[in-house]
Order: structure tokens, then C-alpha cells, then sequence
């Protein structure tokens, strides 16, 4: 996915200024000059001019380079679904595990992803329980990080 | 010191820590010989692991899983054309292009032989240069710190990197994420948007999982190029022929360790720069220069030991300074400091027995190499299958419980994902990741000395140059900045000139 220079451009200029609007309320150490607001406000001064010669940069290739170009898998439904997958897997990780517990969480996750990657359903049904148990047993039994039972608690160990 | 040396042997010797340099060798072996899969990625993925061991195995683990991976990652290169890690990139056509001449022996033998060498040489060096620079740097105070960080973050842009725009950006970027939260001098919380979560800053492991691990795991899935074949069977005897090669090329294979250990510790530049820098050297100045992309072993030889000295090279400003060298070594820093191996030129003072112990470290790694190397060349056909649709689903879960394990905070995990999206479509539109990942490890130092330097000096910038050698990294740093600019608005005067 190619996105024009100036589009970053705008992006971090925005950024900057955003940083050097937040730091105004920031106070001085007391009896010093400097404060917590002078390294980010100097930092985000740099990168506002980096963000501005992107733009013109940007700006002067508009012709030759697109605003946006997309990459081949955003046309190739499967690539797309996996790209999916994977982010929204991990999101799913994230808001799902402790209620649902580790091994039922990472066992969707890894089917999902193994069978949009071509494995078979069934062999993928498989590998990815004797996987996540695998990983199971690595952090949680020998390196004893709590990780969630969720639903399977009454069968916990 | 005697004392402290053969502490040093009885914490390597120590059976705990020589099963886990087995065991990294064949992890390190492995990952490197899977294509996608990097040794930094290696060292990312060790960091969960290592956290629960103590110091000395950790540090083991972390050594022998990248120079084994360095090393590896030629044998996919040799056999697919697709460099297994991006240190072999340099040399993959022409490593390939002698497997298509069935030399495929010697290619590999030449990898795993000069790999070995480098790596020794690159910790000879280390060996010398890294106490004798930490007793120097102990007269160091904030203003030559500034000086030193700035010049190094200033390397990782303009040296490393053929984008420096691009690189400034994803500095800053990284520098302003090293803002975050309470850790500040002046104790303030920053950017934290109101989470708690975020007043103790952004995690740097949660980063570097998602930066050198997630990411990997994205451009595996969206990939739509179709799978390369592998080109041939067998692979007999490597050992042979490499004496006479050593023989033939005994310049080149020390000029390719000399340049792979400097590249190596200039920070931002690891080992595949090391590798490209060298190659290109070693064409420039053969007496064949035309056989180079043919199937010519000159430039394996070279690069080969340019990539591993360059690990060891890597070292040297990450302990005497706390200054990374490659992204590999700005993964170690951030174990050093949870192991209370805090880097830095009294580390050389007050535990003289873990230093040394990482000398050994080196040596036991790259020595290790030689016979692992082998057996990996004869298992390669049987790694190079490994189904990758099943690896990288376990590499994506392993990254999420390893994230996860550091702190056992999902927000970390989320911080994972936002780190591997973002390194994506930054590297998709040639922005550089590693001035971004120095920015983070390198902000708060930065910062620090900074804002020392100015309240020791009243606000005035001029005591910045007030000490001599803080005036010569001060002015050295400036050189960095302007000579490229001043030349090429001299060359464009010339030029209007002429015309």
C-alpha cells in the first residue's frame, strides 16, 4: 500500500501540532527555565518540518505518484480475510481471553489464520489445539504466567 | 581480575547455561534458515523467554541464537534465492548462482567458515576495545552523553540509511514514544491521555515484538508472490576447499571483519549493512571483479564475515555506552537493564565478572557454530519445508502470550498490534524501522543529558562545547548534519555553472 509522501506529510504536521498545542500546559521545573514540555516541543518542531518538506515533496511527484496505490492482496479477497484475520485476531485476544480463557482464545485464533493460510480445516482443528497447548504448557506450566482459564476454570490445573 | 575471570568461566561453564546455548543454537539455526523469519525477530521473540532466566543464560540465549541465525540465514539464499535473514541479502544471487553451478557445497562452506572467522575477529575487538573505551568514558558527563547519543541517533539517519528524510521522521517519531508517561527528569506525566497504563511509558518489548515480529507475521499473510522451489537435493562435504579459500583470500576475509566489526558499532547499522558495504568493497578491489554475480565465492567470503563480526562490533557501544549498535543489540540493552545489568561504563567496574562472562559468551557461540552449522547444512532440505502456514499462526500466538508475559498486561498486547501495523505500512513506504526503535531506547538518555546539561549550564548552549571532548563529539555531530547539505548545494552551484 503506497501512499503518496504529502498525505505523511499532512499527517505528521498534524501530529506536531497537536504535540506542541498539548505540551503549552506543561509547567517549567520550579526555579529552572526548562521543563517537561522543552524535549517533545523541540522534538515535535523537527518533525512538523520534516512533515512540511513531505508535503512539498509529495506534492511536486502528485503526477508521477498517487495519492493512494493499493497493494495486489487488498484485490485478492483470501490475502484480505488474513490480513483480517491477524488484526482482528489479536483484538479478539485482547477482549476475549480472560472471559473465554487462553486455549479456547488461541485455538480460534490459529485455526482461523491456519485455514485462511490453506492448511486443512481438520488438520488445522489439530495442529492448532497440540500447538496452543504446547505454548500452554511453555508459559504457564514452566514459566508460570497466569495465564486465563475462562470457561475451562473448573477443569484448571 | 583472575578473580572475576574464572567467576566469569564457572557462570558459562555452568551446565544451565550451555544447554540453553544448545538449545538457542538451534533456535537461532532454524529461525535464520526460515525465510520472513529475521534475527532480530530471533532475539524479540528470546526476550520472554530470557526474562525469566538469570543474567548469564539470558545474555547466552540472546548471542548464540543471532550468530547462528546470521549465519543461516545464507542457506536459504544458497538454495532458494531467497536470503533467510536480511543479512544475506548482499550475497544471495551470487550464492545462488554457484548452487546453479553445483557448488553449492562451497557457497554454504564459505558462509558457515568466514562466518566463524568474522564472528571471532568481531570479538577480539570487542574483547579490547570495549574496556579500554569504558575506562575512557568514565571521566564522560552529561554534555559529552548528549553529544554521544545525539551523534550515534545522527548515524543510524544519515549512515545507514539512503532515505534520511525518512529516517529523521521515524526518529522523531520514535524519540517523541520515548516521551511517554512518567519517566522524565522532571518526573511529569506525558501523552499518557489519562490511562495508567501509559503513565508508566510505552513498553519497549511490546514495540520491538510488534516492530520486528508482527510486522513479519503481515507480510507473510498478505504475500502474494508464489512460493520459490528448491533447487537441489543433496548438499555434500562444506569443509572442503575452504583452507585453500582462506589461503586465496586472506585480505579479504580480514578487511570484510575489520569493516563488518566498525559498521557493526556505528549504531543503527547491523549486519545486513555490514554485508552490502562489504560485498561492494570486495568487488571493487578483486583482480576478478568481473566474475562478481557469475557464481564467484570472493564476495561470500567477504560479506559472510562481515556479517557476523558486525554482531559482535554491535556490542561495544551497547556496554561501554548503552548506546545499540543494530536493532539486535537495542533489544539487549532493554533485557541488560531488567537483568540490573544496567550498560554503561561502570558496569566494566562493578560486575567485571558478567562482562567477561560475555566475552566467553562470543567465543563459545561462534566456535559452537562451526559443527551446528554443519548439521543444520544437512537437515537444510528438511527446514526449508517446514510448513510456513503453520509456523507463522504459532509465531503470531507466541508473540501475543510473550507480550503479554512481560508485564501480564493486555495493554501491552495491544500495543503489539499497533507497533506491527504501524511498522508495516512505514517499511511498505521506505520508511527506515531502525532510527524509529534507537529513537525509543535512546530517548529518555537523550532527553536526560539534555535537560542536565542545560540546568547545569544555566540555559546557555555554548557549555555544550565547553569540555574538549564534548566539543569534538559536539562539532563531529554538526559535520554529520551539514556536510552532506553543504556539498550538495556546492555541487549544484558547480553544475549551474558549467552550464
Amino acid at each position: 500500500m503506497k501512499i503518496n509522501d504529502a498525505v505523511f506529510g499532512l499527517l505528521l504536521t498534524l501530529i506536531s501540532l497537536a504535540i506542541l498545542s498539548t505540551i503549552q500546559s506543561y509547567p517549567d521545573i520550579p526555579g529552572q527555565q526548562v521543563g517537561p514540555a522543552l524535549f517533545p516541543g523541540l522534538i515535535a518542531m523537527a518533525l512538523g518540518v520534516c512533515g512540511v518538506v513531505l508535503i512539498y515533496r509529495g506534492w511536486q511527484e502528485r503526477h508521477s505518484v498517487p495519492w493512494l496505490k493499493t497493494a495486489d492482496w487488498l484485490h485478492s479477497s483470501r490475502h484480505l480475510i488474513g490480513f483480517l484475520l491477524l488484526t482482528g485476531g489479536i483484538v479478539f485476544y485482547i477482549l476475549a481471553s480472560t472471559d473465554l480463557g487462553f486455549l479456547p482464545a488461541a485455538w480460534l485464533l490459529m485455526w482461523a489464520l491456519m485455514v485462511n493460510l490453506k492448511v486443512a480445516p481438520v488438520r488445522a482443528a489439530v495442529l492448532s489445539l497440540l500447538l496452543s497447548a504446547l505454548v500452554h504448557f511453555a508459559f504457564y506450566t514452566l514459566l508460570r504466567v497466569p495465564l486465563p482459564w475462562g470457561v475451562l476454570t473448573p477443569w484448571a490445573w | 581480575m583472575w578473580t572475576a575471570i574464572s567467576q566469569a568461566f564457572g557462570m558459562v561453564f555452568d551446565p544451565y547455561t550451555l544447554l540453553v546455548m544448545v538449545l538457542a543454537s538451534m533456535y537461532g539455526l532454524f529461525v535464520g534458515a526460515v525465510p520472513g523469519l529475521t534475527a532480530t525477530m530471533a532475539t524479540a521473540l528470546l526476550v520472554p523467554v530470557t526474562f525469566f532466566m538469570a543474567p548469564i543464560p539470558a545474555i547466552a540465549a540472546i548471542v548464540t541464537a543471532t550468530a547462528m541465525a546470521i549465519f543461516s540465514g545464507d542457506i536459504p539464499g544458497c538454495l532458494l534465492r531467497i536470503p533467510g535473514t536480511p543479512a544475506s541479502a548482499a550475497y544471495t544471487d551470487e550464492a545462488f548462482a554457484m548452487t546453479r553451478k553445483g557448488q553449492a557445497e562451497l557457497a554454504l562452506g564459505a558462509g558457515l567458515v568466514f562466518s566463524v572467522v568474522g564472528g571471532l575477529f568481531g570479538t577480539l575487538v570487542l574483547i579490547f576495545a570495549a574496556p579500554a573505551l569504558a575506562d575512557f568514558a568514565i571521566q564522560f558527563s552529561s554534555y559529552e552523553y548528549f553529544w554521544l547519543v545525539l551523534l550515534g541517533l545522527t548515524c543510524a539517519v544519515f549512515i545507514t540509511s539512503n532515505r534520511p528524510l525518512k529516517g529523521l521522521v521515524t526518529l522523531f517519531l520514535g524519540l517523541l514514544v520515548a516521551c511517554v508517561g512518567l519517566g522524565n527528569p522532571a518526573g511529569f506525566p506525558r501523552f499518557t491521555f489519562g490511562s495508567a497504563e501509559m503513565t508508566g511509558g510505552i513498553g519497549m518489548i511490546p514495540l520491538m515484538i510488534g516492530m520486528f515480529a508482527i510486522s513479519e507475521v503481515i507480510r507473510f499473510v498478505v504475500d502474494t508472490a508464489p512460493p520459490a522451489e528448491l533447487v537441489t537435493d543433496k548438499v555434500g562435504n562444506v569443509l572442503a576447499g575452504q583452507w585453500e579459500l582462506a589461503k586465496k583470500y586472506p585480505m579479504q576475509i580480514l578487511r570484510g571483519s575489520a569493516l563488518g566489526t566498525v559498521v557493526g558499532a556505528l549504531p543503527g547499522a547491523g549486519a545486513d549493512i555490514a554485508a552490502w558495504m562489504s560485498y561492494a568493497i570486495s568487488k571493487k578491489f578483486s583482480k576478478e571483479p568481473e566474475k562478481f554475480g557469475t557464481g564467484h565465492v570472493e564476495g561470500i567470503v567477504e560479506s559472510g564475515a562481515a556479517n557476523n563480526s558486525a554482531l559482535a562490533g554491535a556490542w561495544i557501544p551497547a556496554l561501554v555506552f548503552g548506546i545499540p549498535g543494530d536493532s539486535i543489540t537495542a533489544i539487549v540493552i532493554g533485557v541488560l537493564y531488567m537483568k540490573n545489568m544496567n550498560p554503561g561504563p561502570t558496569l566494566f567496574v562493578t560486575q567485571p565478572q558478567n562482562i567477561y562472562a560475555v566475552f566467553l559468551l562470543f567465543i563459545m557461540a561462534n566456535i559452537i557454530m562451526l559443527p551446528m552449522g554443519i548439521l543444520c547444512i544437512k537437515a537444510a532440505k528438511k527446514i526449508l519445508k517446514v510448513p510456513r502456514n503453520v509456523l507463522m499462526p504459532v509465531i503470531l500466538l507466541f508473540c501475543t502470550v510473550g507480550t503479554f508475559a512481560i508485564n501480564n498486561s493486555l495493554f501491552d498486547v495491544g500495543v503489539m498490534l499497533a507497533a506491527g501495523l504501524l511498522a508495516y505500512v512505514l517499511e511498505e513506504n521506505e520508511f527506515p524501522i531502525a532510527p524509529a526503535i534507537l529513537g525509543v531506547v535512546l530517548g529518555g538518555m537523550l532527553e536526560e543529558n539534555f535537560i542536565t546539561s542545560m540546568i547545569k549550564s544555566n540555559g546557555d548552549f555554548s557549555a555544550f562545547f565547553s569540555r574538549p571532548i564534548a566539543a569534538f563529539l559536539g562539532v563531529s555531530t554538526l559535520l554529520v548534519w551539514f556536510v552532506p547539505v553543504l556539498l550538495k548545494a556546492w555541487r549544484a552551484r558547480v553544475a549551474s555553472a558549467q552550464a
